[in-house]
């Protein structure tokens, strides 16, 4: 599971982001692109894709790793063998899918280390979705569900893009999350239509989590030059606005179709345009969870944190002074 | 040969046991989830959980066919008391070197083990023991890689030999004889105890020599006994309820 992209509008990049590349690679490049061509490690590639290509999935793989908290801890509770085992398997597949993206992330020159370095500095980000607390079990059903639903959205755009060693990657994590998908639906149902308690406790965990997944798809998209360009290389693959729509179309009737409801009166489909209409989600909140101050950012890296510095003599016990650091190809 | 009330309860027992070990450890395994020092080793440690507990599992369901309660209310409602695992299992994850380290154990026995039940006169038990060895394969093989791979770093070595001799004695509490051992092997259920115990020395002693560490004594070490008979460390319960929580809200609904 993980997030959009978030591309911060405060961040003035000159519009002239491809200025000092050649014009004539440039130009191979951009029309490799258009055929449908994927971009390979050792292909020549602009400064800024590669940079925000490595944002990117370095982005996501955190995700990956850090939205394994909420979740593990449900692990331990799972009520009964079948939740039990399902949930294991499912946040498995998730640390596998980091495992994966970190791969895909090093082809283009960063290593694991410094990415993980990164993450628990705070200098990279992951999905502000995994900043809020998964405070009763629905909430890890509601997680398994509806994020993951919308990852999948964005996953499965993103996977048509342009960088083949992300795409395959996508692929394949693509084809797992949708087994998640199917576990959390599964999950939600039962509560759902199970005791006044369990209803209640999914219904709770919906309203706690409304916002945060309006919130996963990132705020409406400033036009800019820099965003034209970064759609027309594929490496953004749609509007994070088309993106919440196709999810909200996709989701908002299965929700109401199992009785559930939805914090937001304002919500409802436009039939005219179908589009959805709702109530923007407060993005002061968005801003300032990103920015470190949600209600478990803290928490998440000190983990993190801690895991790195107990795990170090481990690694450091594996680390071969004859062996040298080799970049994968694919 | 017609089996005796002595011989099913002698029969319950090693279920049980060897049910609870398993779901303990693979739940404690699973708590690696997350936080292994190498995300490939959080995502052996998950898949071993899963093992595990798949395993213990399949045994309740032989417990269920012999007349007990179904497999998510034996594993979900007991308390610590009631539980028949050894206290090596229970004890919490602590760092990396523990957990390895009674991986190594568990894992040696728990294949011995099965091996020896390949070969059971219990039908069922026998079908499954033949599954799990093919599963506990490769946990053992994983125990061993990073044992002797961690060997090879004098500080990492200095760690896990330090950890062998402190779970060594919870290791062989693992072989707690039970009061059925001659009903088992009078009928041809299980071997003993005391002879897995050989066999599980005659593996692992060799085996950590091999890899440059020393192993105490078993001859004048006292075992950590106990756990077989449901006296625990003050570590299983709030596992216990932690792992109930959700369970206990309502026991009688469909979660």
């Amino acid at each position: 599971m993980y997030g959009n992209a978030y591309v911060d509008p405060e961040n003035k990049i000159v519009n002239s982001i491809t200025a000092n590349e050649d014009p004539i690679k440039l130009a191979e490049f951009e029309s490799r692109i258009a055929a449908g061509d994927k971009i390979e490690p050792m292909d020549w590639m602009p400064a800024e894709y590669k940079k925000q290509l490595v944002r990117m999935i370095e982005q996501h793989a955190h995700s990956e790793i850090i939205g394994a908290l909420p979740e593990g801890t449900w692990i331990t509770r799972a009520p009964g063998f079948r939740r039990k085992l399902a949930l294991m398997a499912k946040v498995q597949d998730e640390i596998g899918h980091g495992q994966l993206l970190y791969s895909a992330a090093e082809t283009l020159g960063k290593s694991r280390e410094a990415m993980t370095n990164d993450l628990i500095t705070g200098k990279s980000k992951y999905s502000n979705v995994f900043n809020y607390p998964a405070k009763t079990w629905a909430d890890s059903a509601v997680i398994a569900w509806l994020i993951d639903a919308g990852a999948i959205v964005n996953q499965l755009a993103n996977s048509k893009g342009s960088y083949g060693p992300y795409c395959r990657a996508l692929d394949r994590i693509c084809a797992e999350e949708s087994f998640h998908l199917k576990y959390g639906h599964d999950n939600v149902v039962f509560l759902a239509t199970g005791t006044p308690v369990q209803r209640a406790m999914v219904q709770d965990a919906l309203n706690r989590w409304w916002e945060p997944i309006m919130h996963f798809f990132g705020p409406p998209d400033k036009e800019s030059i820099h965003s034209a360009t970064l759609m027309r290389w594929k490496v953004k693959m749609g509007s994070n606005d088309d993106m919440r729509n196709m999810f909200l179309d996709m989701y908002v009737p299965k929700i109401w179709d199992l009785g559930l409801t939805l914090p937001d009166e304002n919500l409802h489909k436009n039939e005219e345009t179908g589009r959805w209409e709702y109530t923007e989600p407060n993005w002061e909140v968005f801003k300032q969870v990103i920015n470190g101050n949600g209600p478990c950012n803290k928490e998440r890296l000190a983990v993190r944190r801690k895991a790195e510095e107990n795990g170090r003599w481990v690694r450091k016990a594996l680390a071969k002074p004859s062996e040298k650091y080799v970049t994968p190809l694919s | 040969m017609e089996f005796t009330d002595k011989h099913v309860q002698g029969l319950k027992d090693l279920l049980y046991k060897m049910a609870d070990d398993l779901l303990i450890i693979g739940h404690r395994n699973s708590e690696w989830t997350g936080l292994g020092p190498v995300l490939e080793e959080d995502i052996a440690f998950s898949s071993m959980a899963q093992d595990k507990v798949g395993q213990s599992l399949a045994l309740y369901e032989i417990l269920h066919q012999l007349g007990e309660s179904d497999p998510d209310t034996v594993a979900f409602t007991r308390n610590a008391p009631q539980f028949h695992c050894s206290q090596l299992v229970e004890l919490p994850i602590g760092e990396y070197d523990f957990s390895l380290v009674r991986h190594f154990f568990f894992d040696h026995a728990d294949a011995i083990r099965f091996d020896m039940l390949a070969t059971t006169v219990v039908e069922p038990l026998q079908m499954v023991a033949k599954k799990f060895r093919g599963e506990i394969k490769y946990h053992t093989m994983h125990a061993d890689i990073w044992m002797k791979q961690l060997g090879e770093s004098e500080e990492a070595k200095m760690r896990i030999q330090s950890t062998i001799n402190e779970v060594f004695p919870y290791a062989l509490g693992m072989f707690e004889p039970s009061e059925f051992e001659a009903e088992l092997q009078e009928a041809g259920i299980f071997d003993g105890e005391f002879a897995l115990r050989e066999k599980w020395l005659n593996k692992v002693v060799p085996l950590l020599e091999s890899y440059g560490y020393s192993v105490p004594n078993a001859e004048t070490i006292i075992p950590e006994f106990g756990g077989r008979k449901g006296q625990h460390t003050e570590h299983l319960q709030p596992l216990l309820d932690e792992m109930t929580e959700v369970f206990a809200i309502d026991p009688g609904a469909d979660w």
